[in-house]
Formats: structure tokens, C-alpha cells, sequence
């Protein structure tokens, strides 16, 4: 086989995986719903574990990023809705338009990054996070101030055009590139900064241009998932992009194991469902007999148990679920390894 | 001229209350290199504290001097305990960890709280806003004018408090043993450990001190603000981690100038330029300040370790 | 080099294989309700048995869960007297509610939950607008009907023919103000303060701001503030430079200590408002600041007709506390929903809807409701003027 036919290989496998999924299941909308926030959340977790992960800086800006991606991409979805490429079916014309949102959202919010990480990135430590904090809320200060954005209301009327497979395609493409990092060069020096930032720039290692690039990929990433996220929920408003929602993915990447992209997927399904499950489970407990109220009242209790729920497993994991390792490095001996480093 | 005095005086207002908020985020991160997320909501349980206390002692809007040290104590006190219970039992076993785990915890906390306290059943005050009972009875202290310009004795007693509290914290920091400990403990625990200092104590009793401040920042805000709600923690402790960042998050004095310089600041924007924009100016005023004083304004950017 | 030819490759595979999926993508509207063919036992959605199912998405945490709340108990109460009257056709109704925390995704993804899991045979709710808009975009293509209690701006009902209000609209209670500081009042010269953050504070606004001015009254300054804020002092001290006759605020609880710190700074202005303002808090807040103000409103507590003070004292009885206005839409949301349900000739949503949709001079607590044809509640407003601990009716200004 081709070299460079080997390198697309996993893409055409995860292609036809999707699709089959796809048809399958595409018409089940609790469930693509579900899937969908499921994805996003990936999404998000992964990119932030470039930054905070692999390279040991500490963003919790995230939801900015998502923002500037969410309200571009949004944006000209709504410009674009009643727009077609000529010479194209509606429905192709529609996945184009999408893919070309999605990529222009990753852009802005690429750009954004680029901007807020060139002078924020040579502050050590916690001011990081207090510049990406203090970045996330002016972007909802700039949205909820501008007309074209729908101010407080947000924007609404974005065509639904996301689907089960855009948002998992995209889930895909971020873990590949998370993990392709992991084993190049890139993430060498990544690792030597998280490790020792004086040591690594002894040894030649340009910290400040290997963060600014680590950032960016993050934002771009970040950027994408609010463009799906526009397109399936499809209302956005500031609200949905509060210190709230950086701190979930904050938590998501550091329940998985800073530095493990597997943990962080697997934080990110467990916290977006746990809160679904929860109210299952209580509409079960509630459905016993204890009547209406009682299931009334318990989904307000999901909240605070959550934050229990935050203490107890940093209490008892302080690593995170999976550390630094991967879910394939806990297998048992006999089951054959993924190589290290794909390279 | 009168109003640019009238917004001297309710930035300075608003600074006191985010410089004492500030004081206890910045004691707390000096000795634990800890940003204590809970802390805001530490801020919100004293108060609630502070009102159930004023309730059952029938206060509506006036008290004795008594009355209103015996609600401060009560909440600081019992704030004070909670203060040693999240430490000892939620931060004390991830010292050693990754300083990471220990923010994941206190947001952990900081959610329990805050959402806790939005129930509406047994004890807990539900969502809705309560109005504080003026337990200070506010009178003006000085008129310019035709009411041009107002200022009232519950601003003085503030700021009065928080620069009292400003210098005592300082000598305690620099004048006393425990102080003195403080910063061995701050400097490396390990070291500290070795010279006999009680670690473990040191930083549970910073952890009650900030934790009673917050309590005591807590109520003089209601007096302030009249509404107490259980989101409040989050406004205020954000906005008074920004203060704390812009004075140099570690330090005494520049929680109380960083509070009351983010105070003026806000009130300004609002004054002379469009009120929509507050808050992005805060928080473009604190990127700034980092970028020329990546320290804050009094923080020292120590040499890196090699 | 490879890896930017896999990129290229990769997102023409994904534009293709996304076309695939859009021309398989006309059977979806007709799945719903192939879902609903399949629905457990009897057929029809959302009744089973002897009970008839609702569903209620509202802010139960979060930064609207004062809202979100008092919504929510008033519900509760319509859905305990419809049972206790016997239930509707020889069924007892019951309801679920969802939180969504106060945000349109988690509105969205409960209401799907509703529509999907649940089965629910209609949706109740929001009160922000953005949160109701999120639910309608899920609930239109299911063809589910949902009746928003309180959202009132006009795109809410715009999404489709499924999404209904019983309250009135941003425009019409921002004229109603205007119209009564212009011609009541003769005040010529108002300030707007008003909430950043919330569309309901913006909308207000917005078309008080354009219609006084229409009328010839002069906007002299304009101010706002950020939910959860509880310092107003900067903008009030604005404010008084440009002493105003009179200052509009359209919010909700934040009035009272506007109110208070108002007088505190010696600002005299008359303060008007919307209906956000009718709750027991804006006494309790706002203390003697805020006798003398004006608010628009949906009914006057002190009407004494009937059904206002049988809902009132019903309120009072089952939670402790004075019922607002959102309560009250809440209460006037679940008995439509359920005066359809009676109305209708079958269990069959379309017919659900069509009887909704119908809804002609319907006895509610906040006035005659009367849907028109895009779906909005059309009904005069009041405007209540506050006292000691109490409301006076002042005036009524119809459509």
C-alpha cells in the first residue's frame, strides 16, 4: 500500500463507520440530540487538552473560543440560508455551505487565539488562565452589545443543517490531530514545556512559538464545535458561552487526566450524560410512588450533586481517571498495543 | 464637578466591598498557591448566616451596636469552621497533588454551594433574593449641595473596615510569628516543614482567617446592596479575583488598592463613557495591567527556579 | 504534504457523504410520526390509560430560577384543580418538568426529551425568550403544539404554527408605557435604564424608546446594567445629570434596590416598568424607595373579580407566598392548554393544536385570552401604580 494511501486509511474507516451510524440511527432525535452535545463537549475537551494537557498551560477561556466560532458560523448560515451554489442540488449545496461555516468559524476563532496567546503566552502560570478568563467574558460583552448578533436574545433561525455524522467527523479529525501531535516532534517539545518549561528552552526548544501553536490548533477546534453546536441547537445566546461553560470543559480535562486525549473523551461522555442519567434515575425513584412533586423537585437537585460528585472523584482520582496514560495502556498484556507515536 | 464627586464616591464604595472580598482570595493564594473558586461562595453562606441571625433576633431595620457585632461574629465564626472543614477534608489530601485537582475541588464546592442554595426545601432560601435588614441604619453623613452630592455612614464604616483590616492583616503578616510562618509556609512547605513549623496548622488557620473575612465582606455587602441571593457569590468573587490579579494576587495591600482601583475604574466607564461596556473594560483593564505588570501592580515576578 | 492532501480529501468525502444524508433526509418529517404509530399502548401520544401526560420545560436553576420556580408551582396548582375536578374526559393529567438551568441548549435537549422519551402530548413553558425559541425550533418539526407562558418577543410564535403564547408581546407593552407617561403623565423628558443581558429588558426597551419618541417625548439618557448586578449607583448618577422627568425600567426583581439606591443618591424621577416588576419581592426589596411608581401589567391583584382572588389566595395557601406575574401566566398557560385538550375532538395533536389555535375569549387570571391568527394572546394591559405593600389600579389601555 502507498504511503500516503496508509494515512488516509483511518479516515475512510471512520467515513464509513459514520455513515453506516448515520443511516442507522440519524432518525432517532433524543438520541442525535444527545450524541450531538456528546461530540461537542469531545470536541472541546480534546482541543483544551493540547493546551492544558499536553503542554501544561492553564486556559479557562475555552467558551470565548466557542463563541467567536459559534456566532460566525451562525451567522453566516443565517446570511447564507437562502443562498444556493448554482449548479449543485439544494441539499449538497446546504452540507457546503455548512462545511464552509464550520471552517470559517474555526478560522475567527484560530485568529482570536492567535491574538489573545501571542502576548498572554509569555505570562507564566496562573495569569494565563486570568487573560483567557478575562478574553472569554469580553467576547460575551461584544456579543450581548451588537445588533447583528441578536444581542441578549442571540441568533436564532440557523438552519438545522448538523448531523450525527458532521459532529462525529469532526470528533474524529480532532483526536486524529491530538494524536498525530502527541507522536511528532510537536509534541515532544509540547511535553518538555509541560514538564520543565526553563529546561526545555535550555535545550533549544522556541517555548513561546510551540504554546502560540499549540493554542491556535486549540482555538480552531474550539471554534468548530461552536459552529456545530449553532447548527443543532440552533438558538445561540450568550449565555450558552459563560466562565460556566469554560470551567465544565476545564473540569472535563482534568477528570480525564491532564495530558490523556482517550480520559478526555471518556470525561466529556460521562459529564454530559451523568446529568441525563441523573434525571432518569430520579424519574425512576420519583415514579415510585413518591408522586409529581417529588420529580418535580429533583431536578434541581442534580446540580449540587454534581459538585459532590466533582469533589468526591477528585478526592479519590486526583490524577484523573486515566493520568497521563491512554485507555489502550490499561488494557491487560495480552490484547496487542496501539504503536506508539504514528508517525 | 458634583458628579464626578458622586462617582469618586460609589466607585470607592464598590472598590471596598471587592478590596475585602479580594483580602481573603489573595491570603488564601499566598500560602497555598490555591485560586479558591468557593470563595465567593463562602462569601454568600456568611451572609445568608449573617441574615438568618439578624431573623431570629427580630432586627427589620434597626439594632443596637451589640446586635450587629453579634451577627458579624455569628457568621464569621461559623464561617470560619467551614473554612477549616473544606480545607481539611477537601483541599489538605491534594496538597501534593497537581494544583489543577485542588481548582477542580473548589469549583466542586463552589457549585454544591451555590446551587445547593437555591433549593426551596428544609432550611435552604431557594432561589429568590432576600432583602437584607438594615442593621446598620443608614443615614447621611454628609450633604453637598442640594443633594448634589451624598455620603452615607454605612460607606465610611466600610472603608473604614476594609483599611483597618488592610493594616492589621499586614502587621500580622509581617510582625507576628504566625505571620512570619505564614510566609515560610508560602515561600516552600516542605522547607518550613522541616524547620518546625506546624504546616498543617498554619495554612488551616489562614484558611478560617479568609473564610471569616469573607463572611465579614460578605454582610457588610448586603448592607450595601440590600439583595442576597445565592448566584451572588459568583459576581462579586469573580470580579474580586480580578481585583485581587491587578494588585498582585499574593499580596495585602494590593487586594485593597486592586478593589478599589477596579471599583473606580467600572464606576467610571459607566459615568463618562456607556455603561454597556463595564464589564469589558474591566477585564481589559486587568489584560492590560498584566501585560506591562505581568506580576499585577505590587506583585514581584520571582525568579524562575532552574 | 500527506496530511493537507488527506485534509482536501477528507472534506470532500465529508461534503459528499453530508449530501447522501440530505437526500435521505425527506423521510424525517414523516418519522415523527412514525414514532408516534409506534407510541406504547392506545396510539395516541402522551395518553395512556386514565392519564394524559404534559410536559414543562422551565429555568429551575440558574440565573431565571426565581422565574422558572414560581412558573413551575403555578402549573402545578392548574394541574391540581383540573384533577380534582375530575380530571379532563374521565383522565387525570399529569407533568413533567425538565430544568434547563437557564440556558438554550439544556432547553432544547429537555424539550427533544419530552417530545421523544417522554411522548408528551404538549410542551408548557419557557419564560426567556431565547430558552422558548430553542424549545419551538424541536418542537415545530415534531409537530408537538407548545404554549409559551411568558416569552413576549415576537419571533417566539414566528417559528411556526405549533407555537403558541398566552401572554402579550414585547411591542404592545412597550407602547402601552409609552402611551401612559405621554398622555397620563405629560412627562416629556424619560431616562431608560435597562438589563443588558436579558431579551425581554432589551425588547421592552427598544419599543418604549421608539414609541415615545414618536409620540414627542425625548429619550434624555440611556443607561444599562448586567443580570446579577446589584449596584446601580454609576448609572443612576448618570442619570441624574440628565435629570429626567421620569426613568423606564424594564426589569424584574433588580427594581427594588434600583428603587432604594435611586433615592439614595437623590434622584426624585418618577420609575415605570413592565410586568416583570409584579412580585412580592419588589416590596420586599424596594421598601418605601418604590411607592410611586407605575407599572404595566397583565391584571390588577386588586380586581374583584372572582377568579383573580380565588387564584391568588389558591397561590398563597399551597406555596406561602404571593404569586407574580409569571405565576400567573403560568397558571393561565397550563388552563388553555387544558381548556384544547377538552375542546378537542381527539387526543390527535394536530386537533390539540387546531383547538388552541381556536381559543377565543378563554377566562384566564391575566384577562380574556384570545388568540389571534399568529398565534398570540391579544388582551388589554393594566397600569398599576405601587403603594405601601400593595398595588392600585390606575388606568387600562387596550391593543
Amino acid at each position: 500500500m502507498p504511503a500516503w494511501l496508509r494515512g488516509l486509511v483511518p479516515v475512510l474507516i471512520a467515513i464509513a463507520v459514520l455513515a453506516v451510524l448515520q443511516l442507522l440511527l440519524g432518525h432517532l432525535p433524543f438520541f442525535v440530540y444527545l450524541a450531538s452535545i456528546v461530540g461537542v463537549n469531545v470536541i472541546l475537551a480534546v482541543s483544551l487538552n493540547i493546551v492544558n494537557g499536553m503542554t501544561g498551560q492553564f486556559s479557562i477561556g475555552h467558551a470565548g473560543f466557542m463563541a467567536v466560532g459559534a456566532y460566525t458560523a451562525g451567522k453566516l448560515s443565517f446570511l447564507l440560508k437562502d443562498v444556493a451554489i448554482a449548479g449543485l442540488p439544494a441539499v449538497v449545496s446546504d452540507q457546503v455551505q455548512f462545511l464552509g461555516t464550520l471552517l470559517a468559524g474555526g478560522a475567527a476563532a484560530a485568529i482570536c487565539g492567535f491574538i489573545v496567546g501571542l502576548p498572554s503566552l509569555r505570562l507564566r502560570g496562573d495569569y494565563l488562565a486570568i487573560v483567557t478568563l478575562g478574553f472569554g467574558e469580553i467576547i460575551r460583552v461584544i456579543v450581548q452589545n451588537m445588533e447583528v448578533f441578536g444581542r441578549a436574545l442571540g441568533l436564532s433561525g440557523i438552519p438545522q443543517t448538523s448531523s450525527l455524522f458532521a459532529v462525529w467527523f469532526c470528533v474524529f479529525l480532532v483526536v486524529l490531530v491530538a494524536r498525530r501531535i502527541v507522536g511528532s516532534t510537536h509534541g515532544r517539545s509540547l511535553w518538555a514545556i509541560r514538564e520543565d518549561e526553563v529546561a526545555a528552552e535550555a535545550m533549544g526548544v522556541n517555548t513561546t512559538g510551540y504554546k502560540v501553536r499549540a493554542f491556535v490548533i486549540s482555538s480552531f477546534f474550539a471554534g468548530v464545535a461552536g459552529g456545530l453546536f449553532a447548527h443543532f441547537v440552533p438558538i445561540i445566546n450568550p449565555g450558552s458561552f459563560t466562565f460556566v461553560k469554560s470551567i465544565e470543559v476545564v473540569v472535563m480535562v482534568v477528570l480525564g487526566g491532564l495530558g490523556s486525549t482517550t480520559g478526555a473523551i471518556v470525561a466529556a461522555v460521562i459529564l454530559t450524560l451523568l446529568p441525563e442519567a441523573l434525571r432518569t434515575l430520579f424519574l425512576q425513584l420519583g415514579g415510585l410512588g413518591a408522586g409529581v412533586s417529588l420529580a418535580q423537585k429533583v431536578d434541581q437537585i442534580r446540580m449540587p450533586v454534581y459538585g459532590i460528585l466533582l469533589v468526591v472523584l477528585m478526592l479519590v482520582r486526583p490524577q484523573g481517571l486515566f493520568g497521563t496514560r491512554e485507555v489502550w495502556d490499561l488494557l491487560p498484556r495480552w490484547i496487542p498495543r496501539a504503536r506508539k507515536g504514528l508517525t | 464637578m458634583s458628579d464626578f464627586a458622586q462617582h469618586l464616591i460609589n466607585g470607592v464604595a464598590a472598590g471596598t466591598i471587592y478590596a475585602l472580598v479580594a483580602l481573603g482570595y489573595t491570603m488564601v493564594y499566598g500560602v497555598l498557591k490555591l485560586i479558591n473558586f468557593a470563595h465567593g461562595d463562602v462569601m454568600m453562606v456568611g451572609t445568608f448566616l449573617g441574615y438568618g441571625v439578624a431573623q431570629k433576633l427580630g432586627y427589620e431595620h434597626q439594632s443596637s451596636l451589640w446586635g450587629v457585632l453579634a451577627i458579624f461574629l455569628a457568621a464569621m465564626a461559623a464561617c470560619a469552621v467551614m473554612g477549616f472543614l473544606m480545607e481539611r477534608f477537601a483541599y489538605r489530601p491534594l496538597r501534593d497533588k497537581p494544583r489543577l485537582t485542588a481548582l477542580i475541588t473548589a469549583i466542586g464546592i463552589s457549585f454544591t454551594l451555590s446551587y445547593g442554595f437555591q433549593l426551596d426545601f428544609g432550611p435552604l432560601p431557594g432561589a429568590a433574593p432576600r432583602a437584607f435588614p438594615e442593621i446598620i441604619a443608614p443615614r447621611e453623613w454628609l450633604i453637598i449641595g442640594d443633594r448634589a452630592v451624598v455620603i452615607w455612614n454605612w460607606q465610611v464604616i466600610s472603608l473604614a473596615i476594609a483599611i483597618g483590616l488592610m493594616l492589621i492583616l499586614q502587621a500580622l503578616v509581617y510582625r507576628t510569628r504566625f505571620g512570619r510562618a505564614m510566609r515560610a509556609v508560602s515561600f516552600d512547605h516542605r522547607t518550613a516543614a522541616l524547620m518546625g513549623i506546624p504546616v498543617d496548622r498554619i495554612i488551616a488557620l489562614t484558611f478560617m482567617l479568609g473564610s471569616a473575612l469573607a463572611a465579614g465582606a460578605g454582610i457588610l455587602y448586603a448592607i450595601k446592596d440590600t439583595a442576597i441571593q445565592p448566584l451572588m457569590g459568583l459576581y462579586v468573587g469573580l470580579k474580586a479575583f480580578v481585583a485581587a490579579v491587578i494588585g498582585g494576587i499574593g499580596n495585602v495591600p494590593g487586594a485593597v488598592v486592586g478593589g478599589l482601583l477596579l471599583g473606580l475604574v467600572e464606576e467610571f466607564v459607566v459615568g463618562y463613557s456607556s455603561s454597556s461596556w463595564r464589564d469589558a473594560v474591566a477585564f481589559g483593564f486587568l489584560i492590560v495591567v498584566l501585560l506591562v505588570r505581568p506580576g499585577g501592580l505590587f506583585g514581584r515576578v520571582a525568579a524562575e527556579k532552574v | 504534504m500527506r496530511s493537507a492532501l488527506a485534509a482536501v480529501l477528507t472534506s470532500c468525502a465529508l461534503a459528499l457523504v453530508g449530501c447522501e444524508k440530505k437526500a435521505s433526509a425527506p423521510p424525517p418529517p414523516s418519522a415523527p410520526s412514525g414514532g408516534t404509530a409506534a407510541a406504547p399502548s392506545g396510539g395516541t401520544p402522551g395518553v395512556t390509560g386514565d392519564t394524559i401526560l404534559l410536559g414543562e420545560v422551565g429555568s429551575l436553576t440558574g440565573s431565571e430560577a426565581t422565574f422558572g420556580i414560581s412558573t413551575r408551582n403555578a402549573i402545578e396548582l392548574a394541574i391540581r384543580e383540573v384533577n380534582a375536578a375530575g380530571g379532563v374526559k374521565g383522565k387525570k393529567i399529569e407533568i413533567r418538568v425538565y430544568d434547563n438551568q437557564s440556558k438554550p441548549e439544556e432547553a432544547a435537549q429537555a424539550a427533544n426529551r419530552l417530545i421523544n422519551q417522554d411522548n408528551v402530548l404538549l410542551i408548557l413553558g419557557e419564560v426567556a425568550s431565547s430558552n422558548s425559541m430553542a424549545m419551538a425550533e424541536k418542537a415545530q418539526p415534531a409537530k408537538v403544539p407548545m404554549i409559551s407562558n411568558a416569552s413576549t418577543n415576537p419571533k417566539v410564535t414566528e417559528i411556526g404554527d405549533y407555537i403558541f403564547r398566552v401572554c402579550f408581546i414585547d411591542p404592545f407593552q412597550g407602547y402601552v408605557m409609552a402611551k401612559f407617561a405621554h398622555d397620563n403623565l405629560k412627562l416629556t423628558k424619560v431616562a431608560v435604564l435597562r438589563d443588558l443581558g436579558s431579551a425581554y429588558s432589551q425588547g421592552l426597551a427598544d419599543v418604549f424608546e421608539r414609541k415615545f419618541t414618536e409620540m414627542g417625548g425625548k429619550i434624555v439618557a440611556r443607561e444599562t446594567y448586567t443580570k446579577g448586578s446589584t449596584d446601580f449607583r454609576s448609572q443612576l448618577t448618570a442619570i441624574k445629570r440628565a435629570s429626567p422627568d421620569a426613568i423606564y425600567i424594564p426589569g424584574y426583581n433588580d427594581i427594588g434596590l434600583i428603587a432604594r439606591q435611586a433615592r439614595e443618591l437623590g434622584v426624585t424621577a418618577k420609575l415605570m416598568g413592565g410586568d416583570g416588576w409584579d412580585s412580592e419581592k419588589l416590596f420586599e426589596l424596594g421598601g418605601s424607595a418604590i411607592e410611586g411608581s407605575y407599572f404595566s401589567n397583565h391584571y390588577s391583584p386588586d380586581d374583584p373579580n372572582p377568579r383573580i382572588q380565588k387564584f391568588i389566595a389558591d397561590y398563597k395557601a399551597a406555596f406561602g407566598s404571593v404569586p407574580d406575574s409569571l405565576a400567573a401566566l403560568g397558571y393561565d398557560a397550563a388552563m388553555v392548554a387544558v381548556d384544547a385538550i377538552k375542546r378537542a375532538p381527539s387526543f390527535d395533536r394536530a386537533a390539540i393544536r387546531d383547538a388552541i389555535a381556536q381559543t377565543k375569549n378563554f377566562p384566564g387570571v391575566t384577562g380574556t385570552i384570545t388568540l389571534d391568527d399568529k398565534r398570540n394572546a391579544t388582551k388589554p394591559a393594566v397600569v398599576l401604580e405601587v403603594g405601601k405593600g400593595k398595588t392600585k389600579y390606575v388606568a387600562t389601555i387596550a391593543p
